[in-house]
């Protein structure tokens, strides 16, 4: 019998500690010209500098340095006036040099913060995420492991090695501990990692795509009982990839550790794997057992020692803040508050934005981008963003329900057959016959139909029961098959009934 | 200061086991003395260096030496994989490891 995520919270004060790592969006590599394209063939883009080749000698790529820096500013960090790359050895073959380049006790940015705000059912909580570093690495290659059972490491027979991915660079973001969120943990940690993507989309120094692993989230967990001063022992689960992904994993782990916690077992402090179809985690390598990196200065590289006019230039280019941002969207759209966490929530405050820079009223374009095409990106388990319809389709349908050309009802329609492929906006409406009645002559004919067929509704309806109206409104819609305006419907029936 | 250096056979035998090299015996007990003593003659120049000698790690006094992102040609997947022991798909094929994606 599992244990309930309440049961675990009433009894356990969870910690946290996210590692967040980012590709940046540099052309080429960190330390060489290799390009650094996602999806490219196996192997095709890398150089004696990357493969690690006896005699190849790296040079830092001075945008990698300037957007760091630039996190690190956005994120409130000081700056390093000067910072050493280190070797962390290490003998998996990910890496072709048999280290990775990165910064240990020397990282470009320290002690930052980045405030967020999540919406609980007693209104809306601060959390301010104290950040303890900000640091330049590189990312390794990418292994297949062939064989075995699962293609997972158990059992692998052997592995593949592409090593374009090695070299790309790589910025490590790692919280302090995070305390005292209680049962808010796992939705405080969505946050902070959605906050962050924005900050760093924003910064344009990353396509911070999670499926596709420019932007990982590793997530420390730890459970003390209630009123204990002392940490826990943690578990650290790897490359979360959504959203979504890091708040079910940070539960499961609650729940996992509070069961052991309860039967009197041990945490083991390891490496844990979240499989996205159970949202539970399993074993990955032992730490104790296999690390032991050696990390030392690495002599290639000459120290970063940024001036302050660089520092001062790089802030001078900062954005405006997400938060800003949103507040001011949702003074100029006057969205209620839970209206702009749930547009957050769903990812599509960019999207409302773009429909309404092409002219849909702000109204309108949240509660298409909210309602019908969440319910239907919910329903296929994708982002609304990743659907087959874009801003300038809900902008133009948005345009022809104001004209009276569709109906909300006819306009679902057409977002669905948008979704579905079938193709633009003008063809769906063409190929698949919606038109909105709007044919007074024929409408009235229909009308004069409804009023013969229910005399003494009509009556009544003189009489001045206006309610009673909806009956043949009813039966009007029905013999349109609801393709006509209800509204106008509405405003003929009454007219002629002398009640207009 | 003194500065003790000793490496214990555990310590090499750990190496090894990360390293993936296969130690006999004699062969353990044959480096753990080699090792020592390249460890005591490093702890010596560390007791040559007072507390005020920072640690050196580049012997030129350089800082920021960066390159343009600017991408260069890379290698063909044939030429990054003429040296490699095993290779399948323009893959670099290696024994069962300890890893990740
Ligand atoms: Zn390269």
């Amino acid at each position: 019998m599992a244990l309930r995520y309440e049961e675990a919270i009433a009894r356990y004060e969870p910690s946290l500690g996210l590692e967040v790592h980012v590709e940046l969006a540099t052309v080429s590599k960190m330390f060489c010209g290799c390009n650094t394209v996602f999806g490219a063939a196996a192997n095709t883009q890398t150089c004696p500098v990357c493969l690690g080749l006896p005699g190849a000698l790296p040079v830092a790529n001075a945008k990698a340095i300037e957007y760091t820096i630039a996190i690190g500013l956005a994120l409130n960090c000081s700056v390093a006036p000067f910072s050493r790359f280190a070797r962390k050895n290490y003998f998996y073959p990910d890496m072709p040099k048999n280290f990775q380049t990165s910064q240990y006790d020397e990282p470009i940015c320290t002690n930052g913060y980045l405030d967020i705000t999540i919406d609980t059912d007693e209104g809306s909580k601060d959390f301010r995420i104290e950040i303890e570093r900000v640091h330049m690495e590189e990312d390794t290659g990418k292994s297949l492991h062939m064989g075995g059972a699962t293609g997972r490491i158990h059992g692998a027979d052997y592995s593949l090695l592409d090593y374009n991915r090695a070299g790309i660079p790589l910025v490590e973001i790692v919280t302090k501990v995070i305390d005292g969120t209680g049962r808010h943990a796992p939705e405080v940690a969505r946050a902070y990692v959605s906050e962050l993507r924005d900050i760093l989309r924003a910064l344009g120094v990353s396509d911070v795509k999670m499926e596709q692993g420019s932007l990982r989230c590793d997530a420390n967990v730890s459970l003390r009982p209630i009123g204990s001063e002392k940490l826990g022992t943690r578990s650290e689960t790897k490359n979360v990839n959504s959203l979504k992904s890091v708040e079910r994993a940070i539960r499961g782990e609650i729940i996992r550790h509070a069961e052991l916690l309860n039967s009197n077992q041990r945490v083991i402090q390891e490496t844990r794997h979240f499989h996205e179809d159970t949202g539970l985690t399993t074993s990955g390598r032992s730490k104790e057992q296999a690390e032991d990196y050696r990390y030392f200065p690495e002599p290639d590289l000459v120290p970063i020692a940024p001036s302050k006019e660089m520092i001062e230039k790089i802030a001078a280019t900062l954005p405006e803040k997400p938060s800003v941002r949103r507040k001011k969207l949702q003074e100029a759209w006057q969205a209620p508050d839970k209206e702009m966490a749930a547009m957050i929530n769903a990812d599509v405050l960019d999207l409302v934005e773009a429909t309404v820079k092409l002219g849909a009223d702000p109204t309108r374009a949240r509660s298409w981008w909210l309602g019908e095409i969440a319910r239907i990106a919910n329903e296929r388990s994708v982002a609304a963003s990743d659907l087959a319809i874009s801003a300038a389709d809900v902008a133009e349908i948005v345009a022809l329900i104001v004209k009276g050309e569709l109906t909300d009802k006819l306009a679902r329609q057409v977002v669905e057959a948008l979704i579905n492929g079938e193709g633009r906006v003008g063809q769906i409406i063409q190929s698949r016959g919606i038109k909105v009645v709007s044919d007074d002559s024929s409408l009235m004919a229909a009308i004069e139909r409804a009023i013969a067929a229910a005399p003494d509704v009509a009556e009544k309806v003189r009489g001045g029961n206006i309610p009673a109206s909806g009956a043949l409104i009813g039966a009007v819609m029905k013999e349109s098959k609801g393709q006509a305006d209800a509204a106008k419907v509405r405003d003929l029936l009454l007219k002629h009934l002398g009640q207009g | 200061m003194t500065y003790m250096s000793s490496i214990s056979r555990d310590d090499v035998a750990n190496l090894a086991k990360l390293a993936r090299i296969d130690l006999s015996e004699d062969e353990l007990a044959g480096l753990v003395k080699e090792l020592s003593v390249i460890l005591d003659a490093v702890a010596r120049v560390q007791e040559v260096a007072g507390s005020d000698v920072p640690p050196t790690s580049h012997p030129l006094p350089l800082v920021n030496v960066f390159r343009q992102d600017q991408v260069r040609p890379s290698l063909t997947p044939e030429e990054a994989l003429s040296g490699a022991p095993a290779q399948e798909g323009k893959r670099f094929k290696v024994p069962q490891i300890l890893g990740e994606e």
